[in-house]
């Protein structure tokens, strides 16, 4: 069976800045992925090339083992979702007519709305919590409702694999948990492929399959959590001296930053050191 | 009542009111049976100039209400206009160009030339735009529609301040008025308007999908290209129509998206023509004031909306949380 992503040979940049060198890179069909790695590294650049928003500048990216070249931008959007990392929430638009938009890839000017659209609509706002909030403005949700929106609009697209780019970062976590268990829900429930960015490595760990850590141009560790998520590899990625215990309720890793030695002095006992020299 | 009644029974009533009220009074039994039966219009008021100019009002006021919503969903800018891609200064230029130098004083000639100068003037900025990186991001097309704009309205400034008898023209035409114009006039202007009518309702769902910003819209199989080139082709042809016929007329390719967002809200299928229709009541009821207000002389629609309307925008937005963009 094809892979659901396959990046061949990548290489991709903006402008004359290259990002990423020669990657290769299956996704297996359903499983949830997630790319890590410092800032800049090139995770959201790789999302984007996955989700055909960039063009690489040497390389193929294969979706289901067909070129994403080959395909028009529609045929995409039928077999895979994006959701960016800032997407514009639209002037006095509710929920429902935010999440209807999910359906644009399945109509065409003769073949309008029709009511499979609704029932897939109304599906993907009761899986993901919003039916109750349908008919509310998108621009006065919280920032947890208004992910839980993005997200629903993702699944009325009904594709087999979503790209998901940050899709926890401004919210607190008991909404990175919520938003995170949604994702799994969605894997179990329709097996899709997701491939996801996301910054907190224990929540990484705790959600997904599979870790790709992304360095210097490439790939520095790809495979389960308890193989990827090891000290030496926190500090070639990110230059962190860390402990990895197993979280005590879930067994997956969990990552604590060490401080560095000797232990910075609190800020009360530096105060008075300085008062001292003076 | 929906609100797309309520509109409706508000445009019926202002387009009454054009019919009806003048700075000539004609009882309304005389308007109705000269509306009856054309040849007792004896003195030509009522289908020599009342009809056509309500038929203007109701043309440009619908053009100019679609132009602004498209202008503001392709460029995300809640203060775009149509004059921001260079077509109102496109056609200016091109109708002082005529006058100034091929003396040109027949009405539709100028209508010819300022549709050409509104053509040509998007096209450059549309150019300019694809110049750069990509038309994915709508910053490019504001920022080269600003720059030849202002190019395009220097060169104006400078041939109507050198040129007394240009001046005199032009400042008639800039002012922007419903009047002097006649039904065999405003027929070819039809077909381009119809041509931006449906370039814009064509391009309804790709304004939604753009409300996303352009990753959002790639990823739902948005053709950016394509949903720009035909929102390009709605904004060209219908202000060029609208300036062609009326001069540039301001104001409500700004305000009438607003007003209709307030009202039936971001949906496009809904906001095209909600804005369509406030366009067109608004500049048919400021053209009725302005025949009233200023007796035989006649104040023109221009500087009626710029007060007036100026007025009630700011009472809009104290009023109604205005959405944003």
């Amino acid at each position: 069976m094809n892979p659901a992503l396959h990046a061949e040979d990548l290489t991709l940049g903006y402008d004359r800045t290259v990002v990423l060198d020669h990657l290769d890179l299956a996704i297996e069909s359903g499983t949830v992925t997630t790319l890590i790695g410092a800032n800049g590294c090139g995770k959201s650049t790789l999302l984007k090339a996955f989700g055909r928003l960039l063009a690489p500048t040497a390389g193929t990216v294969r979706l289901d083992g067909t070129p994403l070249s080959a395909l028009s931008t529609r045929e995409i959007a039928r077999r895979l979702a994006v959701l960016p990392q800032r997407p514009l929430t639209p002037a006095a638009t509710s929920v429902r007519d935010l999440v209807m938009r999910g359906r644009h890839p399945h109509q065409s000017l003769l073949r309008p709305w029709t009511p499979g659209d609704a029932d897939k609509v109304a599906a993907a706002m009761s899986a993901t919590g919003v039916a109750d909030i349908a008919h509310r403005d998108v621009n006065e949700l919280s920032g947890g409702q208004l992910q839980r929106a993005w997200i629903a609009l993702v699944l009325a697209q009904e594709t087999s694999t979503i790209l998901l780019d940050e899709p926890t970062t401004f919210l607190d976590l008991a909404h990175q948990l919520d938003v995170l268990r949604l994702v799994r829900t969605i894997n179990a429930e329709r097996g899709s492929t997701i491939v996801m960015v996301l910054h907190d490595l224990s929540l990484a760990a705790r959600f997904s399959d599979r870790l790709v850590v992304l360095h210097d141009g490439g790939v520095l560790a790809d495979g389960g959590p308890w193989d990827v998520l090891t000290p030496g590899v926190l500090r070639v990625a990110f230059g962190l001296d860390a402990d990895v215990i197993p979280d005590p309720r879930t067994g997956t890793p969990l990552v604590v930053p060490l401080e560095p030695s000797p232990p910075a002095a609190p800020a009360e006992a530096r105060a008075d050191e300085l008062q001292t020299v003076a | 009542m929906t609100t797309f009644g309520v509109l409706t029974v508000a445009l019926l009533v202002t387009l009454a009111a054009s019919l009806f009220l003048g700075s000539n009074p004609v009882s309304p039994a005389t308007v109705l049976q000269a509306l009856l039966d054309p040849a007792t219009d004896t003195e030509a008021i009522v289908w020599g100039s009342r009809v056509p100019r309500t038929v203007l009002g109701l043309l440009v006021g619908t053009a100019l209400g679609m132009a602004g919503t498209v202008m503001q969903g392709q460029t995300g800018n809640p203060l775009a206009d149509p004059g921001l891609f260079g077509v109102s200064a496109g056609a200016s230029l091109a109708v002082v160009l005529g006058v100034f130098v091929l003396h040109v004083n027949s009405l539709g000639l100028t209508l010819a030339l300022s549709l050409v100068g509104a053509v040509i003037a998007s096209v450059v900025v549309f150019g300019v735009a694809a110049l750069g990186r990509d038309l994915a991001s709508p910053v490019p097309l504001a920022i080269a529609g600003t720059a030849v704009s202002a190019l395009l309205g220097a060169v104006t400034s400078f041939l109507v301040l050198n040129d007394a008898e240009t001046l005199e023209a032009y400042r008639i035409w800039v002012v922007g008025s419903l009047s002097g114009r006649s039904l065999a006039e405003v027929g070819p202007v039809v077909l381009l308007l119809a041509g931006g009518l449906v370039c814009a309702l064509v391009n309804a769902r790709s304004l939604n999908n753009l409300a996303l910003g352009s990753e959002m819209a790639r990823g739902l199989g948005e053709s950016l290209t394509r949903a720009r080139l035909v929102g390009l082709g709605a904004i060209t042809f219908l202000t060029a129509g609208a300036v062609a016929l009326a001069g540039p007329i301001g104001f409500i390719g700004l305000t009438a998206p607003h007003v209709g967002r307030a009202l039936v809200g971001g949906d496009h299928y809904r906001l095209l023509p909600a804005s369509a229709l406030v366009g067109a009541v608004t500049l048919l009821a400021c053209d009725v004031v302005g025949r009233l207000i200023g007796g035989q002389a006649e104040v023109a629609v221009g500087v009626v909306l710029a007060v007036l309307g100026g007025v009630a925008f700011v009472v809009i937005v104290r009023r109604a949380k205005l959405a944003v963009l």
